[in-house]
């Protein structure tokens, strides 16, 4: 039997791209290596209680009825009622340098007034950033990539402050080390600073079951337990995909959101084609539960950049983690609490190779140090917090490869991204975090543009 | 087919593309753009339903015909009637 697609991993985008398709009659097959859907954004259950894998908050906030909003186009474009969500903003974050501290909300407008009170010479540089930003057309896919740092500093002249602006955008979406695209600068300082964050009730599972329903109701197939392991092509043309049970699935149209390097590491071809780098982008993520919530300490901050060095750094660290700078999520702490317990969220960069190189035994004792750091930190958030935990949940990078099949755990993908979708195979197209847009709002439209474009338009 | 319903099969469409809209208040003289939040992709969207639902294509240099809906009802109608 023929496809008229085959989408490759149910993650965000794939699970988009499967949903266009198949509402306009397209024969599609959505394959997923795991036995669940979500991918990096996925859940699991431990201790009688649901864990979402990523969810800090939902960016590109918009209050229902807002226009011309990219979470409009999304939810539109799915068919996925804006009521669904039930979204609850943030109450507001925190950037915290060792010098300074920047409080921003869904606002922008609070965070230029707080940028006043500290840095009052940047002010007209800022009103300028925005305005170029505003004009800006970050999602033409044929943007000449420039470096963001190189043209926000002939907005803001002062380091500091570049860096603290900087510091929530990279850790939140940048697959390069210290710098992005500016497109990319463009998209997360909209998404954050000027749509903001919110929390759809119920977390990521919320999300994901009106993705699984529209799916059944569309009568979409979707395999799990479906690993690719191999891509065959003829004449530098795609042909179909073959499954680790051995089945081969012939499509004209095959969608992957495996990642670029991955994708093309299974790709059989007569001619050799061109490699793409493995991301270094992964993380530590720290989950502590407490008996009582951030507010009974009297903290009300929904997440906090924290940073404890003068400059920034965003890179991959060269030790197994970095424990000088985090984001420390709170999310009983967006406007309606969604919890029964008190949940602390702590990312902190890491180091691949490091955790993949550790014994059993290294790994459970870097987890538990990664673990002690993560309570010094929850310290320094909620000074009084009595220091209870009742249940405590660390992953590492390689956690992360091994539930997504990522490269190096990169959570942010390749720094070689593919902006218009395209392979040097026809028929075969990236989606998701390696046609270059981040997260979970950034990830899904990729695979709905990706589908409309490749899958719709003839 | 009178205007009527083809009035009617095309908020219909419109109704699920601009699912969060209120599409009982449209007035037929105004670019359907400035009443609701319809950008490029949705219109495309509802090209693609007529399609689907309806079997009628519409190509790509008629895509303004579709502006308002008193532009959508004179320009579809003959199509639906085609089919009829
Ligand atoms: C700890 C953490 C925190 C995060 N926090 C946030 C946040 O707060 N807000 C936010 O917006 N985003 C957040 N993200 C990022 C967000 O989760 C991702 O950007 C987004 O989910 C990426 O979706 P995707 O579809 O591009 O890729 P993926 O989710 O990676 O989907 C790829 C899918 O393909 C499957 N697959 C891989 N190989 C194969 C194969 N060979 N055959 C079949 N299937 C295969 C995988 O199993 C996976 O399901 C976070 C991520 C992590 C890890």
């Amino acid at each position: 039997m023929k496809y008229d697609a085959i989408i490759i991993g149910a993650g965000m985008s794939g699970m988009a791209a499967a949903i266009r398709l198949a509402m306009f009659d397209k024969k599609v097959l959505l394959l997923e290596k795991h036995v669940i859907t979500g991918g990096l954004n996925s859940y699991y259950k431990r201790a009688k209680r649901d864990f979402d894998v990523g969810l800090h908050a939902l960016t590109n906030y918009m209050e229902k009825g807002e226009r011309r909003k990219p979470l409009a186009t999304l939810l539109k474009q799915l068919r996925i009622p804006y009521d669904s969500l039930e979204l609850s903003p943030q109450r507001h974050s925190k950037i915290i340098f060792p010098e300074k501290t920047l409080t921003f909300t869904n606002d922008l407008n609070e965070l230029v007034e707080d940028i006043a009170i500290h840095f009052p010479n940047q002010i007209d540089g800022l009103t300028k950033l925005i305005a170029h930003i505003n004009e800006f057309n970050e999602t033409a896919l044929d943007n000449e990539h420039v470096l963001a740092k190189d043209v926000v500093r002939r907005y803001i002249s002062n380091e500091e402050l570049l860096e603290m602006i900087f510091c929530p955008l990279l850790i939140y979406g940048s697959a390069w080390e210290n710098d992005m695209d500016f497109s990319q600068f463009v998209i997360m300082f909209k998404s954050i600073y000027m749509e903001g964050f919110s929390r759809p009730k119920g977390g990521v599972r919320t999300i994901i079951n009106l993705l699984l329903n529209k799916l059944e109701t569309l009568g979409c197939e979707v395999r799990f337990r479906s690993e690719v392991i191999k891509i065959e092509t003829k004449n530098e043309k795609i042909k179909g995909v073959h499954l680790k049970n051995g089945d081969f699935i012939e499509a004209d149209l095959v969608i992957s959101s495996m990642g670029l390097p991955e994708t093309l590491s299974v790709v059989e071809t007569e001619k050799e084609l061109p490699t793409a780098r493995t991301g270094k982008m992964t993380f530590t993520e720290s989950i502590l539960i407490l008996d009582k919530f951030p507010k009974d300490f009297g903290v009300d901050t929904t997440i906090a950049f924290f940073n404890d060095r003068p400059k920034y750094l965003y890179r991959q660290p060269s030790d197994f983690y970095d424990p000088a700078s985090a984001v420390i999520c709170l999310p009983n702490n967006f406007v309606h609490n969604d919890f029964e317990d008190g949940w602390v969220r702590i990312t902190n960069m890491a180091n691949f190779n490091k955790w993949n190189e550790f014994t059993k035994d290294e790994y459970r004792a870097h987890k538990e140090l990664v673990f002690q750091n993560a309570c010094k930190l929850t310290k320094k958030i909620l000074p009084s917090w009595n220091e209870e935990v009742v249940y405590k949940d660390i992953f590492s990078p390689t956690t992360i490869k091994k539930y997504t099949s990522h490269f190096g755990g990169t959570v942010y993908g390749s720094t070689d991204k593919s902006r218009d979708g395209s392979t040097a195979i026809k028929g075969l197209v990236i989606c998701g975090t390696d046609q270059g847009f981040l997260g979970i709002v950034g990830s899904m439209l990729s695979g709905i543009s990706m589908a409309n474009l490749y899958g719709l338009m003839d | 087919m009178d205007n009527v319903q083809v009035r009617k099969h095309v908020l219909d469409i419109i109704a699920d593309v601009a699912l969060d809209d209120d599409v009982t208040t449209i007035d037929d003289a105004v670019a359907l753009r400035d009443q609701l939040d319809l950008d490029s992709m949705d219109f495309l969207d509802i090209v693609m339903e007529l399609k689907k639902r309806h079997k009628i294509i519409v190509p790509q240099e008629d895509y303004p015909q579709l502006a308002s809906m008193q532009s959508c009802v004179d320009y579809l109608g003959p199509k639906f009637t085609a089919l009829a």
